[in-house]
C-alpha cells in the first residue's frame, strides 16, 4: 500500500507538485496522465525514493519512504524508465542480473538462487533466447524488454513505469503493456505508470490520475475520466471520445485545430 | 552449476594472468647490465625465503644486484602498473566513459604541481626514506581531486559532467602554474627535472618506499574489488543505479577516493606514466567483457605485467641511458590498442 500525505515538491525555487494526497492499494494498476510539465515524472521519482518530498510524507507499507535505505526501497520498488544507455558491452543476461543488485551484499557474489530468478525473469518476458546477445546491439523494443526483465529480477511489490513505451513502435508498446498487465494480474504487482498515450492508458489501466499543474485534477476509472470536457480542461485539446470496438473502453480521437478537409 | 562455472572461469583467467605476471617479473629481473639466469634467481629467492638451501652457483654480487637494485625496481614497476590500470577501471566505470584515464580529474596536474614545488625548495627533507618530491606529488594529486570534487559539488550532489569540467579547468590551471614556476625560476635543472617527472620513470632506491606504497596500492585494489558489482550497476547511469538500490553519491565518492589514492601512490614513485591507465582497462574489457568483478583484478595483473615489460625496455634498449617509460608505454600500447579495437566485435555505444 502506498500513501501520500500532503506531498509537495520543488526543484529549487520552482514548485512542481502541490499537496498531493493519494492512496494506492496493493495490486492496483494506476496510470498518471497529464500534459508535459504536469509532474508525472516527478511523481514517479518521488515514489521510487530517488527524490524526497520537500514537504509531506510518502508511506510504503507503513514505513516512511524517505527514511528507508535505498537498498531497502529497491528490494520492493522497481522502475522502468523511458530508456537506459549502456556505455559498455554487457550481455542481456548481465543486464538482467543487475536487477539482483539490492539483494547482493558487499562481500558475496550472486548465488545459484539469483541465477534462477534471472533465468525465470528472462523466460517470463520471452527473451531467454537472446541472453548472450549484447544489450547495445538489441533493438529498442528488445532492450526495453530486457529492462523489464531486470526489474522483474528485482522481485518488486511495486513497479513504477516512466513512459516506458515512449520510444517504441506500436507492436512493442502493446507487448510491453501486455507483459506489465500480466505481472499485475498474475503476481499482484502494484503498477503505477506515467503514460502519455491516453488510449493505451484507457486499454490497460483500471484507474487514472489526471495531473494538471502539479495537482491531482481527477482520479477515477477511464470511463469516468476520459470525457471531451475533462480532456479539454487538462490538456487544452479538443477531442471526441468513442468506444474501443473490442474492449468497449473509452477511445479518444483527436480533432485537428484546422480541419484537413477544409 | 552456472555460478560455479562462471566463478571457475574467472579464477582460471586470473590465475593465468598471475602466472604471466610472474614470468614477466622473472624475465625483467634477469636482464640488465649484469644478466642473472632465471634459475639462479629462483634459487636465490627460495634461499632468501628460508625454504631451501641451494649451494651458491652465482657471484655474491649477483645477490646484491638482485635483491637491492633490480627486484625493488621491478616490483615498483608492477605496483605502478597495477595501480594505474585499476584506477583506470575505476574512473572509466564511474564516469561511464571508456576514454577516461586516472589523470582525467586532475591527479596528474596536482602531482606535477606538488612535485615542482618540492623540486624548487632548497631543502631536501627525507621522511621515512621518501624524498620530498614523491610526498609532494602524492598529496598534490589528492589535493587536486579534493578541489575538483568540491568545485563540482552542487547541493550535496556531484554530477559527472561538472566533475569532468572542473577537472579540466583545475588541470589547465595547475599545469599553467607549473610552467610559470619553471619559467620564472630561471633554473635550467628544474626544467629537466619537471620534464622527466612528466614523462615518468620508475625510481626507487631499495625497499623502503615500496614497504609503504605496496600496502596502499594492494589494499586499495582489494577494497575496490568489493565495489565491482556496484560499478556494474553504475553503468546504467546514476538514475538507473539509484533505482537498483545504489547510494550513488556515496559510491561515487568511494570510487573516486580509491582511484585517486591508487593514482597518487603510483605517481609518487614513477612520475606521470601515461597511456597505461587508459589502454589496459580498455584492452582487458574488450577481451574479457565489462563485468568489473573480473575486469578489475584482471586489469591490475595485466597492468603490472605490461609496465614491468615496458620498464625493462626503458632501461635496456639504449643502456646505459634510459628512455622515459611514458614513451615506451605509448609506443607499445597504442598499436596494440588499435589492433584490439579493430579485431573485436565487443563494440562501444554511447
Amino acid at each position: 500500500m502506498i500513501k501520500l500525505k500532503q506531498v509537495s515538491f520543488s526543484y529549487g525555487d520552482t514548485p512542481v507538485l502541490h499537496h498531493i494526497d493519494l492512496l494506492v492499494q496493493e495490486g492496483e494498476m494506476v496510470a498518471l496522465l497529464g500534459p508535459n510539465g504536469s509532474g508525472k515524472t516527478t511523481m514517479i521519482k518521488l515514489l521510487s525514493g530517488v527524490l524526497r518530498p520537500t514537504t509531506g510524507d510518502i508511506h510504503l507499507d507503513g514505513s516512511i519512504l524517505s527514511r528507508m535505505k535505498r537498498r531497502q526501497v529497491a528490494q520492493r520498488v522497481a522502475v522502468v524508465p523511458q530508456q537506459f544507455s549502456m556505455p559498455f558491452a554487457f550481455t542481456l543476461r548481465e543486464v538482467v542480473l543487475l536487477g539482483r543488485t539490492p539483494f547482493l551484499s558487499l562481500f558475496s557474489d550472486e548465488r545459484e538462487q539469483d541465477h534462477r530468478v534471472v533465468q525465470q525473469a528472462m523466460e517470463r518476458i520471452g527473451i531467454a533466447a537472446l541472453k548472450e546477445r549484447f544489450f547495445n546491439e538489441l533493438s529498442g523494443g528488445e532492450r526495453q524488454k530486457a529492462i523489464l526483465a531486470m526489474t522483474l529480477a528485482q522481485e518488486p511489490k511495486v513497479l513504477l513505469l516512466d513512459e516506458p513505451t515512449a520510444h517504441l513502435d506500436i507492436n512493442h508498446q502493446v507487448e510491453i503493456l501486455d507483459l506489465v498487465k500480466r505481472l499485475n494480474r498474475e503476481q499482484g504487482v502494484t503498477v503505477i505508470g506515467a503514460m502519455h498515450d491516453l488510449n493505451l492508458a484507457s486499454l490497460y489501466f483500471d484507474r487514472l490520475l489526471l495531473l494538471k499543474e502539479g495537482r491531482i485534477f481527477a482520479d477515477g476509472t477511464p470511463e469516468k475520466l476520459l470525457t471531451p470536457e475533462t480532456i479539454k480542461e487538462v490538456f487544452a485539446a479538443s477531442v471526441q471520445v468513442t468506444q474501443h470496438p473490442l474492449t468497449k473502453s473509452p477511445h479518444v480521437v483527436v480533432i485537428p485545430k484546422q480541419s484537413p478537409l477544409e | 552449476m552456472f555460478t560455479r562455472l562462471k566463478q571457475n572461469r574467472r579464477l582460471l583467467i586470473l590465475m593465468a594472468l598471475g602466472a604471466l605476471l610472474l614470468v614477466c617479473l622473472l624475465i625483467a629481473v634477469s636482464l640488465g647490465a649484469v644478466p642473472i639466469s632465471p634459475l639462479n634467481i629462483i634459487k636465490m629467492t627460495l634461499n632468501k625465503m628460508g625454504l631451501f638451501h641451494f649451494t651458491a652457483t652465482w657471484q655474491p654480487s649477483d645477490e646484491t644486484i638482485l635483491f637491492l637494485i633490480r627486484l625493488p625496481r621491478v616490483v615498483a614497476g608492477a605496483l605502478v602498473g597495477s595501480a594505474l590500470a585499476s584506477a583506470g577501471v575505476l574512473f572509466q566505470g564511474m564516469l561511464r566513459n571508456p576514454m577516461a584515464d586516472p589523470y582525467i580529474i586532475g591527479t596528474s596536474a596536482g602531482a606535477a604541481f606538488g612535485a615542482t614545488i618540492a623540486m624548487m625548495l632548497p631543502v631536501s627533507v627525507a621522511f621515512l626514506s621518501f624524498g620530498l618530491v614523491p610526498i609532494a606529488a602524492f598529496f598534490g594529486a589528492l589535493g587536486a581531486v579534493l578541489l575538483v570534487y568540491n568545485l563540482a559539488k552542487v547541493g550535496g550532489k556531484t554530477p559527472i559532467v561538472s566533475m569532468l569540467l572542473a577537472g579540466f579547468a583545475v588541470s589547465a590551471m595547475l599545469a599553467a602554474i607549473v610552467f610559470l614556476m619553471v619559467t620564472l625560476s630561471g633554473r635550467t635543472g628544474l626544467l629537466q627535472n619537471v620534464y622527466s617527472f612528466l614523462m615518468g620513470s620508475i625510481s626507487v632506491s631499495g625497499w623502503n618506499q615500496i614497504i609503504i606504497i605496496a600496502p596502499i596500492i594492494i589494499g586499495a585494489i582489494i577494497a575496490a574489488r568489493f565495489l565491482a558489482f556496484r560499478l556494474n550497476a553504475l553503468s546504467l547511469g546514476e538514475e538507473g543505479a539509484a533505482y537498483l538500490g545504489i547510494d550513488v553519491e556515496r559510491d561515487k565518492l568511494l570510487v573516486l577516493a580509491l582511484g585517486s589514492l591508487l593514482t597518487a601512490a603510483a605517481v609518487s614513485i614513477s612520475g606521470l606514466v601515461g597511456f597505461i591507465g587508459l589502454v589496459v582497462p580498455h584492452a582487458v574489457r574488450l577481451v574479457l567483457g565489462p563485468d568489473h568483478r573480473l575486469l578489475l583484478p584482471a586489469a591490475a595483473l595485466s597492468g603490472a605485467a605490461f609496465l614491468v615489460l615496458a620498464d625493462l625496455f626503458a632501461r635496456t634498449v639504449l643502456a646505459p641511458s634510459e628512455i622515459p617509460i611514458g614513451i615506451i608505454t605509448a609506443i607499445i600500447g597504442a598499436p596494440f590498442f588499435i589492433y584490439l579495437l579493430r579485431r573485436t566485435r565487443r563494440e562501444y555505444a554511447f
